[in-house]
């Protein structure tokens, strides 16, 4: 017999294999919530939401909505059996408004009928009486009257002041940023089903099971373990579904526990778009010192963030601005104050970079400004305010760079995307034409992973092994599309040897895997993907202690290999193994735990070592506008991004590839639009635009830096690459200032804002030809 | 009873309310949930499926929005949905290559391409496929993904086309075709408030008898009225088999379209002859919309956004609305009174669009200026035909959507230019005409401000491009 060897190569980490639900995406076969079979007598809820932006509310008339066709059950605050808050940080956020009306398509009141369309047709007929007050809609506004919904944090190192009045240079600017729409493609939606003895079963897309678990449970004044929540997947969460699921899961609940049947609420586009937070919109204020060369001495920012009408997140998405407001450049003295806005409207949240694209825009609109002002490229500036990991490497928080791989990424992909020779060509071609412009730019990404909230750096994994030696495989992430599941089912079939479709994986479930913390700062794989690899191991390990003394073998003369499993000079197959533990009473489950080392952060100093790692990239992006009308193209674009040792390229380059293109959608389609009494104009796909297929550029390169192993000891040393790439996309929006600034040959600072419409091209374009 | 094949499953189905559509019919009474819902307003493509229609060289397999399309508009049709790609057990083709080159990542919108590729599949076997890159981009330019950036997705779509061999369903187009051709006209002896005339006599009784019914022609945008405000439509008369609605003829003078010709046939009959209505039709809605959308409907609607009436209005198209009681041919300039507000009486309906087939020395300039290239609506179109003439301007007639209540002409604009050189002077006194033809709204597309500076620019553009030896004007010339 041949036998194979007692040591082998990676198996399946490392290999691009399809995502473990391609198949049944493509065949509509994978079901979403609102797929499941209905049950019984399942009914359908839509929510009542606000008309008024900001006011008392008066009177709520629903007699005509329990009167309408088909109407089952009607619920307002009153009707809430236990907590009524369901702020996941601080409260703040009423289910149902009952007193104070916050902002436009606040919910009011909920109704339940036997059909989607009733129900619907049902919430439209409510008589709501509102006194309005004056509300508070603008980000500008809010900073002068100092209307915030969290105090303001600083983090200071050095001493800005005296470094600003020492600089060879000094510039005072703003730019501002705009927020951005989740669009999701699946909406918000959950199922509950009431179980015995008040408990509930709940389906429901959302990033945060547990989050979902511990809300209904107050709001139905149950305890936890009487709530089950189940995401098997999600049609897109990209942060949206991290607090905002909850909502919909606790309005569906309360329903069920009243009329005891299964009910679904799934919110229509429009409602989504109306009732759910968005990206914050920042303005970005700052005051930076330098010397003649351009590099920095001294900054002073103030980030200031709109909240909308509560918390939400905002007190950890603000800072995560903050720690981003240096992206890749060492700021030797350096204030930056952030500031929680709040307005009345809907309640910004979490979306993928957390705040972080907002500061770090910041600081590349800066790293322009100063290119301008000393009459380089820009390519330079960047380069001459680098870090570095000896004298240039400490963060405004007091964080060491420790490994910094941007300069080799930078090099690399300023030689691959031909920069120099480009940069000529593109001169040349601006020249000849006045109405078509070209611009180009190269920028860095430097991104923060493991969430700054450090207890939340901790999960769980479940895994059994069966007696015919299937593998079940359950842990705390949910899958949104990211790929997670494939990832970590390649990780425990690596530790068995055994083809990842072997592994099976369940949908996160609350009864499981307990306590998680949301999907999110990209920790995804990094955490599951090490507990799960516990648990594995933990099995793996126990079975070759069994096996060694039944068989009576050295421990090293076991082994899981894709042949079988070797114990001494014969080979069993895994079913043999698992069935022979099973039989002498060998455990074949394992739960397992995993905390992010190393982690730790001092808000009360700014200080300490809130991530375990940074992410790297870079992007070159060129562009074309037009002058005459602000319209503009993405040309071409080159990427080169630092995943560490991929677990699968094919994965990662997806979200490298998705990341940067959600990118340019914020910086350039995707606008916001809301009228002066706060009620949102973009509120559909056909005014609200996220980049189509014509948006991509024609040219595109995208390649992971590789033969980069992660310096920290991360699950097989890959690095997390869920938000970062969305950042790269800041390179195309600098691209189109480059364009801009073109027209005066450079001597004018476009002070571009995004997104960059036609419409704020154009605006900018006169601004600098004025 | 309306009757079509959903996938190869014959359906005889007593409609309860003639606004049900196709996306509700398959996910709430059949169960056939692969067909998603995710915006419910024919924006994002999720709820894509594919409809089979007998056409010259056999079956024609189009694409189309599920979510606002009305089950009867169905009727003598196949309905093929995701379910029904897989060859037993075997992916389709395009499903094999979405998987192959990690087309889909939360996999919520890729059912909806997968049937925009099966649609292109279909449609590349039968040779009317020539430039990949910009086909696939068409055919794709009505679905959204939120995760992939598209790239892997165009990727999956040249693997498909690389060899698109025949498929079961050429196995059974003969089949199909039978079928579908033995389905008989919906009966109006039957109890009914879903009408489908075939002929304009009938149409015209029907539009007299019944003047509460709302005319049903594509659907893209009546269908909103259910599907976003929810509203309910109790009678409908479906254009759709009405045949000389579909009819387009062309003489050396005159160009007749009718009605009920789709967007799509529009560019098919027109777009070699006007490359710049081609280009603009490329772009107006996407292909899902373009299959479904009408002319007759753009211009039924009255929406002062609309693509296609500007175009025609600068072209001196006049409209045929016709009646129990005869046809009446007005200016299609005239048609439109204000916001939403037309000439049509309650018993017309449109017949058709006449158009006089212009001078070869006529130019045809069409400017669509949208935040986004693909499906957005105009924030500024304009159309004009101008014929210059040792450098004068000797023809001009010029017409702006996006810029005021109604697609309108820019009389104060075409005088400044007419007789005149077309130089820089001139420009800039056309450019001042403007404010007197229009004061634009700011609205959620645009403001006031930047569609009156884009109008005016536009008129360089066009100074531009008619000059002879032009710049680059237009982006999507690099």
């Amino acid at each position: 017999m041949n036998l194979p060897p007692f040591s082998t190569g990676k198996l399946t980490v490392g290999r691009a294999m399809a995502h473990d639900s391609a198949v049944g995406h493509v065949s509509g076969e994978a079901p979403y919530v609102d797929d499941y079979l209905p049950r019984t007598k399942q009914s359908y809820a839509c929510i009542g939401m606000s008309p008024i932006a900001h006011g008392t509310l008066l009177e709520l008339d629903l007699e005509e909505v329990h009167k309408a066709e088909g109407v089952i059950d009607v619920i307002t605050a009153d009707d809430i059996p236990g907590k009524s808050d369901i702020g996941p940080v601080f409260s703040g956020d009423p289910l149902f408004a009952t007193d104070t009306i916050q902002h436009l398509g606040q919910p009011l009141f909920a109704v339940a009928a036997n059909s989607m369309r009733q129900a619907r047709k049902a919430a439209l007929k409510a008589k709501v009486q509102i006194r309005e007050s004056r509300a508070l809609l603008d980000l500008d506004t809010a900073i002068q009257e100092k209307e915030y919904v969290r105090p303001t944090h600083t983090m200071t190192r050095g001493d800005a002041d005296a470094g600003l009045d020492d600089s060879f240079h000094r510039i005072q600017g703003f730019m501002r940023v705009g927020g951005q729409e989740h669009f999701y493609l699946e909406g918000q939606v959950s199922l509950t089903v009431p179980g015995e003895n008040g408990s509930m079963s709940i389906y429901c897309s959302t990033q945060n099971p547990s989050e979902i678990q511990k809300m209904v449970a107050q709001v139905l004044d149950l305890s936890m373990n009487r709530v089950n929540v189940i995401v098997r997947r999600m049609g897109g969460g990209f942060g949206g579904k991290e607090t905002q699921a909850a909502a919909w899961a606790c309005i569906a609940a309360i329903f069920s526990t009243r009329t005891g049947r299964a009910v679904l609420c799934r919110l229509s586009r429009h409602d989504d778009m109306i009732m759910t937070g968005k990206r914050h919109n920042f303005r970005n204020d700052y005051d930076v010192g330098f010397d003649a060369d351009g590099r920095i001495q001294a900054i002073l920012y103030r980030l200031a963030g709109q909240c909308g009408f509560s918390p939400d997140l905002s007190d950890a998405i603000v800072d995560r601005a903050m720690f981003h407001c240096d992206n890749a450049y060492y700021l030797p003295n350096v204030r930056i104050d952030g500031v929680r806005c709040k307005t009345h409207t809907v309640s910004n949240t979490a979306f993928r970079g957390f705040g972080g694209p907002q500061g770090m825009i910041a600081m590349e609109t800066v790293i322009d400004e100063i290119a301008y002002r000393c009459q380089k490229d820009p390519l330079e500036i960047r380069k001459l305010n680098f870090y570095d990991t000896e004298n240039r490497s400490v963060t405004p928080y007091y964080q060491k760079i420790e490994c910094f791989n941007i300069p080799k990424i930078m090099d690399e992909l300023e030689r691959e995307c031909d920069y120099q020779n480009r940069r000529k060509a593109i001169r040349e071609f601006n020249q000849d034409n006045p109405v078509i412009k070209r611009g180009l730019a190269l920028t860095p990404v430097k991104f923060g992973i493991s969430f700054t909230t450090t207890f939340l750096n901790q999960t769980g994994a479940l895994v059994h092994l069966y007696t015919d030696g299937s593998i079940h495989l359950n842990h705390g992430g949910t899958e949104m599309g990211q790929g997670l599941m494939t990832k970590v089912a390649q990780i425990v079939s690596e530790i068995f040897a055994v083809d990842s479709d072997k592994v099976v994986i369940s949908a996160t479930r609350t009864d499981k895997v307990p306590n998680t913390p949301p999907t999110a700062a990209s920790a995804g794989t990094d955490m599951n993907g090490m507990a799960a690899r516990y648990a594995a191991l933990e099995i793996r390990e126990r079975l070759i202690r069994f096996l060694a003394k039944q068989h009576e073998v050295n421990e090293q003369r076991v082994m899981f290999t894709p042949h079988g499993v070797r114990v001494g000079d014969s080979l069993l197959t895994l079913a043999e193994v698992a069935k022979e533990a099973w039989l002498n009473r060998i455990s074949l489950s394992e739960a397992s735990f995993y905390r992010t080392p190393k982690i730790h952060y001092d808000r009360t100093t700014a200080s300490g070592r809130p991530f375990y790692y940074f992410a790297n990239g870079a992007a070159a992006s060129e562009v074309a506008i037009d002058t005459l009308t602000g319209e503009y193209r993405l040309l071409r674009t080159d990427i080169i991004h630092d995943v560490g040792d991929s677990i699968n390229p094919a994965i990662d380059i997806g979200q490298i590839e998705g990341g940067y293109i959600q990118g340019v959608g914020w910086l350039t389609s995707e606008e916001l639009k809301w009228d002066s009494a706060g009620r949102l104009l973009s509120d559909g796909p056909a005014t609200y635009k996220i980049p189509a297929v014509g948006d991509v550029p024609p040219e595109f390169h995208v390649r992971l830096l590789g033969k980069h192993p992660n310096e920290e000891e991360t699950i097989y040393r890959s690095k997390a690459v869920g938000e970062p790439p969305l950042m790269l996309a800041i390179s195309a929006w600098c691209a189109i200032r480059d364009a801009i600034g073109s027209i005066r040959d450079h001597q004018i600072f476009p002070r571009l804002n995004a997104p960059a419409t036609p419409e704020e091209i154009l605006k900018t374009i006169n601004q600098v030809k004025a | 009873m309306i009757q079509f094949l959903l996938n190869n499953t014959p359906i005889s189905y007593q409609m309860e309310r003639p606004d049900l559509t196709v996306l509700d019919y398959l996910r709430e009474y059949r169960y056939l949930r692969g067909t998603k819902e995710g915006c419910a307003s024919g924006d994002c493509g999720a709820c894509t499926a594919v409809l089979v229609e007998q056409g010259e060289h056999g079956l024609e397999y189009r694409n189309f929005n599920s979510c606002i399309t009305f089950l009867g508009s169905l009727h003598g049709k196949q309905l093929i949905t995701v379910e029904h790609l897989k060859d037993n057990d075997r992916l389709h083709p395009v499903q094999q290559a979405m998987v192959d080159q990690h087309g889909s990542q939360c996999g919520f919108c890729t059912p909806g391409f997968v049937m925009s590729l099966f649609s292109l599949y279909k449609t590349s076997q039968t040779g009317q496929i020539t430039n990949h890159e910009e086909n696939i981009r068409e055919y794709l330019s009505g679905n959204l993904c939120r995760c992939t950036g598209y790239f892997p997705i165009v990727r999956a779509a040249e693997q498909s086309l690389a060899d698109p061999g025949p498929d079961q369903f050429n196995n059974a187009s003969r089949e199909v075709s039978d079928i579908l051709a033995k389905i008989d006209d919906l009966s109006e002896s039957e109890p009914t408030n879903f009408h489908a005339p075939t002929g304009v006599r009938e149409l015209a009784r029907l539009r007299n008898d019944r003047p509460n019914a709302r005319l049903l022609a594509g659907g893209t945008d009546l269908a909103l009225e259910v599907t976003q405000q929810h509203r309910d439509l109790h009678e409908i008369i479906y254009l759709g088999r009405v045949q000389e609605l579909r009819a387009f003829n062309r003489t050396e003078t005159r160009i007749e379209i009718g009605a009920m010709v789709t967007l799509d046939r529009l560019d098919i009959e027109l777009g070699d002859d006007f490359p710049e209505l081609r280009a603009l039709l490329k772009r107006f809605g996407s292909r899902q919309i373009r299959n479904l959308g009408t002319v007759g409907g753009n211009i039924a609607n009255a929406s002062p956004i609309a693509d296609i009436t500007p175009v025609l209005i600068a072209m001196n198209a006049t409209c045929v609305l016709e009646s129990f009681e005869g046809q009446r041919e007005i200016p299609l300039e005239n048609y439109f009174h204000g916001y939403r507000q037309t000439e049509i009486r309650d018993n017309e309906f449109i017949r058709c669009v006449n158009i006089p087939v212009p001078a070869n020395n006529m130019h045809l300039k069409i400017c669509k200026i949208s935040k986004r290239l693909d499906d957005d609506i105009s924030a500024v179109c304009l159309a004009a035909l101008i014929n210059v003439e040792d450098g004068k301007t000797i023809h001009i007639r010029m017409a702006f959507g996006g810029m005021a209540a109604i697609p309108k002409r820019a009389i104060h604009c075409e005088k400044t230019l007419l007789d005149q050189p077309l130089e820089p002077r001139v420009i800039e006194q056309a450019k001042a005409a403007l404010d007197r033809d229009f004061q634009p709204i700011s609205d959620v597309r645009a403001s006031a401000t930047y569609r009156m500076d884009v109008a005016k620019n536009l008129l360089d553009r066009i100074c531009l491009e008619l000059s002879g030896n032009s710049p680059v004007t237009r982006i999507d010339q690099l």
